[in-house]
């Protein structure tokens, strides 16, 4: 029984772990970046001993001197030797950007895992503390510091990382909060590890990348914050720096404007190359975090998303065969009740392919091929697994498949006008009037900002011309008829002030209120409770049978198929492999697929007996 | 019958309400349930029903604030973190949500290993054990190097429940642990669970919204609703002849996968529901 | 919404006691002895003693601060220990400068960030490209820097604008407009680089939500669903960054008004702080604290308009 059978026979190994450092050196802007950087760093600290004079060495001769051979860069207002002051002045302003950084790093990161980790008084103590510093432009801290203690670049800079400590907080918070919820903590807590353990393997990893990128942001903002004070003239004027190099080059702009070249060209590819470094990282970094909440949404969704498909056409490309994929769709007659039902075709698909373009430029085909006939009047249920492609279908028809994705073959034809190659205008005039959408998330599918009623009138007034009055009482009588127990209230109501059910049903209110001849269901109760879901079906029953409407309604559950469906298509791997009346599907499907699916059905299943019988059972063996 | 491996009584769990001098939220209103050695005891309810607080409680992950908690004759409800930790060999989970219970930036090798060795375990025998627990849950040796994003959810589960054996523990709180899975695979992971216990004699506590899934894996089966226990008793009468109200409404609301059978069921719920709006 | 404004009213008074007590704290007592300060180092002891007891040095600090709260509360942060000229006169002359500064340039940031990020987010391609280089600069390069080199090419080359002055809008609209053009220019690039960032982070977002499918189910257009929808749900995150930003440009305007000579808050307060003029400084500080409170008490009020759930919780 432990045989893996769900295990796909080749799973792609993509390289298992990528350092940040190679990604970044992947990338020639992170290339050219890092070696400015690097440069910068050397300067640093060979600077004062390269440096041919002693940078604050004046001569009267040399003022405002141009280059020459002896004094390659000039020299400045007191004829000191600029090139000399350059190199000393790039060790002073990058030391001073570090002493920065790192008393924030240390402030801020250390703060956030605790307050974020613990949580409790130290929370709310450090909330308001950060809110307190960043209540302040830094600048007027630095001024009011440098009032009382003085010209020095240590002791602003250490006040500067104090200012800046709440980047790092705030960011080391949110991803610890973030981590701390997530399921895999709590499982290292029930797996016996402690505090220190949990952090140091769970937390520190996923803020670790974050910190880094920040890191560059910081450091560039210490540089100009620090050359800013040295420009202003409140630094320490025996030492050089970058800023204290600008200011004397701006007082003498009309008589030798090179003199400001040298330092702001220090300060700008200095920061420049930082942000395009954070820029890199952020990238790298983003496309990994993005799959991952791809895959994610994949499965808190079970659809919509690409990311489902695409894992899954991974893990079968090997067992969809040639013949499988050309192997003709199993069709079963109409029986006497599906007959009975059975109207003109409102909505004909034909072969229909959908892709999404890949970043490298191919197409990735998620439905194959499929063909469908909606009658009027029907409920067609069309049944699948997660990365089926019954939901891509359902946007297909609508137009409204995801960024990325098109129609990449076959026809869709709804009533005579071609779907597939309707223009965004035609759709105005369709979807809506014609066709409607019920969705699966309730809360999701709703504008968080508007109230409910404001978001049924506006499709009403603006596809069938209603007067604003007209749209209200109709919106009304709609709640009312989807048996929402206090209309009124209920119109002027928030989303996140309704249940997830009530929310639901002012959907299904919103999808039927343009009176469309077609509906399309895309899971309309997967999210929610069994017995809201009871209500939900007779509901959508008792609305189609009123409104003779078509319903498209896409699902996995064969209970709910059950109950509401007259003809049925079961989807595998974005082909449609049986179709028919509901009870041929249950009673005598012929695929394999749809057999093992319905073989899979709990329901039928024998109870597991009580625990002492199963022993009795076991000694009398 | 032999005592308890596992015994709530009259358990509440309150979480502080949001906001100054708000109310604070009670999930859990007195609850009492008890679980043998080598059983599964199923827990049904819709969302909101405090199923899933009541299994957090018992892993020491939701605050009890009154009632009791006992594992093999020991109190369990109170303990700080360090003597909780003592008791991570004989209560384990596997959570719902195969994605976030499983650190995306380790490899199931590291997953496996990390319980093993905060119990001390050698590192060349902690690895022996790996190959052994991946056999069990039907993975392939080669998975070890792998990161969680390459296996689907059904295999995610499956390293999950490896995670939870590691430490060859008594009681496994399953906190709907196939809701999350395609309808094959939901079976699949279900057999194993069954597997597992008759091989080892661990306990389930094992949480569900389904009353299909509890009643395939199940020897005994409590239904809570707003917090409280409204039936209990062997999976098959409470999962086929419930006798509670809400317990009624629950089966009657789960549709049959079968047209004519769903029809019948659909009537016997609207007349249901007539009764108890009248009565 | 009421109790929510003054929560927030209240929480601000609460921080500007908070920050008005540390920086009397600080900038009184750990500047040294002040008196000797002021008179300089050859000055008797008694003389020393004297002039301190005259600026009530010598009494409690809880007294002294307190006395300077009442006197605060009334406008008056003392006089210059300098000029001798009252702080509230020299603070209000220049506030107008300074204030016009920096809310002209979040207007011009706020518009130009909007358009540009909501372009960028729809349209992708060059515009998304040309965005974001534009933002990587304006991220990355200083203001002062930016400001230089507008000085240098539009005033000193060109000589399209004056170099240094200010004049006011009252004297002469026109000539408050090319005074104050340059500095507007250089302060909101960086602003512009940060908001559009983020509008257009938000726009896409807010694009990518299940909502906006379903309200173009019903019928309504792609344009119709962007501005009304979408453009509201990212408001709040682009406001967040804006309150950030406006702090940091106070910090810009600073430097930048050193560059223009614009005699505004930040030549001030550079003035007070290298000769060591507490009273002006404390003043600066409060002053500034004030605005930043106000302001950020606007962005949570603007946020609650948008967001219904910050509105009702």
């Amino acid at each position: 029984m432990t045989t893996a059978v769900d295990l796909p026979t080749n799973i792609p190994t993509p390289p298992v772990k990528t350092s940040l450092m190679r990604r970044i050196v992947r990338r020639p802007i992170g290339v050219v970046s890092l070696g400015i950087l690097i440069v910068v760093g050397i300067i640093a600290v060979i600077g004062p001993y390269i440096a041919p004079y002693d940078p604050n060495k004046a001569s009267l001769q040399l003022v405002l001197a141009p280059p020459s051979a002896a004094h390659p860069l000039g020299a400045d207002s007191a004829g000191r030797d600029v090139l000399s002051r350059l190199l000393v002045a790039t060790q002073v302003s990058v030391v001073a950007a570090l002493l920065a950084l790192v008393t924030a790093l240390l402030i801020g990161v250390i703060s956030g895992l605790i307050a974020g980790y613990f949580k409790g008084w130290f929370d709310s103590v450090s909330a308001w503390f950060t809110s307190l510093v960043m209540a302040l432009p830094g600048i007027v801290v630095l001024l009011a510091v440098r009032a009382v203690v003085g010209p020095s670049v240590w002791i602003a800079m250490f006040t500067f990382g104090i200012l800046l400590a709440p980047a790092y907080y705030r960011l080391v918070y949110a991803a610890v909060t973030a981590v701390r919820s997530e399921l895999y903590v709590d499982a290292a807590k029930v797996s016996g590890l402690g505090d220190g353990r949990i952090i140091s393997r769970h937390i520190l990893s996923v803020v670790r990348a974050p910190i880094i990128i920040q890191s560059a942001i910081i450091a560039g903002i210490a540089i100009a914050i620090q050359s800013g004070l040295e420009f202003l003239g409140l630094g320490d004027t025996s030492v050089p720096t970058w800023g204290g190099m600008l200011s004397d080059g701006f007082a003498n702009i009309y008589k030798e404007p090179l003199l400001m070249l040298w330092p702001a060209l220090a300060i700008g590819i200095t920061s420049i190359a930082l942000t395009l470094l954070a820029n890199v990282m952020r990238d790298a970094l983003e496309r990994t975090v993005l799959v991952r909440r791809r895959r994610r949404r994949a499965v808190a969704t079970a659809t919509g998303s690409i990311a489902a498909v695409t894992t899954s056409i991974g893990a079968v490309t090997g067992s969809l065969d040639v013949d499988a994929a050309s192997a003709p769709v199993i069709r079963h007659d109409d029986d006497v009740r599906a007959a009975a039902r059975a109207g003109d075709t409102i909505l004909q698909v034909r072969d229909l392919h959908v892709g999404y373009g890949q970043d490298d430029g191919s197409t990735l085909e998620v439905v194959h091929g499929v063909s469908l006939d909606i009658r009027k009047g029907e409920v067609h249920g069309l049944i699948g697994e997660s990365g089926s492609g019954k939901t891509q279908t359902a946007f297909a028809v609508l137009g409204l498949l995801p960024r990325g994705g098109h129609i990449t073959g076959g026809s869709i034809d709804f009533e005579g006008v071609r779907l597939d190659q309707a223009s965004e205008k035609d759709y105005t005039a369709i979807r809506g009037r014609r066709i409607g959408y019920i969705p699966q998330e309730p809360m999701s599918n709703l504008d968080p900002s508007f109230t409910i009623g404001s978001q049924l009138v506006e499709p009403l007034r603006k596809s069938l011309g209603l007067s604003k009055k007209d749209a209200t009482d109709k919106a009304l009588s709609l709640l009312e008829r989807v048996g929402i127990p206090n209309p009124k209230r209920t119109f002027a109501a928030y989303p996140h002030e309704v249940s997830g059910g009530m929310a639901q049903r002012v959907l299904i209110a919103g999808a039927v209120s343009t009176d469309p001849d077609l509906i399309i269901a895309d899971e309309p109760t997967t999210a929610l409770d069994v017995t809201v879901q009871a209500e939900v079906l007779d509901l959508l029953r008792d609305l189609q049978a009123e409104r003779h409407m078509a319903l498209l309604l896409v699902t996995h559950n064969f209970g709910v198929v059950a109950d509401l469906c007259d003809r049925v298509s079961v989807m595998q791997q974005g082909l449609i492999v049986e179709t028919g009346p509901v009870r041929a599907i249950f009673g005598h499907a012929e695929h394999p697929y749809t057999r093992s699916l319905l073989g899979a059905i709990l329901d039928e299943g024998p109870a597991r007996p009580p625990l002492g019988t199963l022993l009795t059972k076991g000694g009398a063996r | 019958m032999s005592a308890p491996l596992l015994e709530v009584t009259d358990l509440v769990v309150e979480y502080p309400g949001k906001g100054f001098r708000a109310k604070p939220f009670q999930a859990l209103k007195g609850v009492s349930i008890d679980i043998q050695p080598g059983e599964t005891v199923g827990l049904v309810g819709e969302s909101g029903s405090g199923k899933t607080t009541l299994g957090r409680a018992v892993l020491g992950l939701a605050p009890v604030t009154g009632g009791s908690i006992t594992y093999d004759g020991k109190e369990i409800g109170h303990l700080s973190r360090s003597q909780r930790r003592a008791l991570s060999s004989e209560i384990q989970v596997v959570f719902q949500d195969p994605y976030s219970s499983l650190n995306p930036s380790m490899t199931i090798e590291q997953i496996l290993i990390e319980p093993l060795t905060v119990r001390g375990v050698a590192s060349g025998e902690a690895r022996q054990r790996v190959a052994t627990l991946l056999e069990q849950v039907g993975l392939p040796v080669d998975a070890r190097s792998r990161l969680p994003r390459e296996f689907s959810g059904g295999q995610r589960q499956r390293v999950a429940i490896a995670r939870a054996l590691a430490l060859d523990p008594k009681l496994i709180v399953c906190d709907e642990p196939v809701s999350a899975l395609d309808l094959s695979t939901q079976a699949r992971v279900l057999d194993l669970f069954i597997e597992i216990q008759e091989r080892t004699g661990v306990a389930y506590l094992f949480i569900s919204h389904d009353l299909a899934v509890v009643r395939h894996i199940s020897h005994r089966v409590a239904v809570m609703y707003h917090g409280e226990i409204v039936e209990s008793g062997e999976g098959d009468q409470v999962t086929a002849r419930p006798q509670h109200p809400y317990t009624q409404r629950l089966f009657m609301a789960a549709p049959v996968p079968d047209p004519d059978q769903q029809e019948e069921r659909r009537v016997a719920r609207r007349a249901l529901m007539t009764t108890t709006v009248e009565g | 919404m009421l109790p929510f404004v003054l929560r927030r009213i209240a929480s601000g008074i609460v921080m500007l006691f908070v920050i008005s007590f540390v920086a009397y704290t600080l900038l009184y007592l750990s500047g040294g002895d002040i008196a000797r300060r002021i008179l300089g180092q050859n000055a008797s002891q008694d003389v020393v003693a004297q002039k301190a007891a005259e600026l009530g040095l010598d009494r409690p600090l809880l007294t002294q601060y307190f006395d300077w709260l009442t006197s605060a509360l009334t406008g008056d942060f003392g006089r210059s220990w300098f000029t001798g000229q009252l702080v509230s006169a020299s603070l209000s002359s220049r506030l107008a400068v300074t204030l016009s500064l920096v809310i002209g340039t979040t207007i011009v940031a706020a518009i130009v960030s909007v358009v540009l990020g909501v372009l960028a987010a729809r349209r992708g391609g060059w515009i998304d490209a040309v965005v974001q280089f534009v933002a990587v600069i304006g991220f990355a390069i200083p203001g002062f820097l930016i400001a230089l080199v507008l000085v240098l090419v539009f005033a000193i080359n060109l000589g399209w604008f004056k170099a240094t002055g200010y004049t006011p809008f009252a004297t002469s609209p026109s000539g408050w407009v090319a005074s104050v053009t340059l500095p507007i220019i250089a302060l909101a690039i960086g602003a512009i680089a940060s908001v559009a960032q983020q509008v257009r982070g938000s726009v896409l977002d807010a694009l990518s939500r299940d909502y906006v499918r379903t309200l173009r189910s019903r019928g309504l257009s792609t344009n119709r669903v962007v501005y009304k929808h979408v453009l509201r749900n990212a408001g709040g995150p682009a406001l967040a960054v804006l309150a950030v930003q406006f702090v940091g440009l106070l910090s810009g305007a600073v430097i930048v008004e050193q560059i223009f000579a614009l005699p505004g808050m930040g030549q001030l307060s550079v003035q007070a702080t290298s000769s060591g003029d507490i009273p002006v400084v404390m003043g600066v500080v409060i002053i500034f604290a004030i605005i930043v409170i106000v302001v950020n008490l606007l962005i949570d009020l603007a946020q609650a308009a948008l967001n219904p759930k910050v509105r009702l919780s």
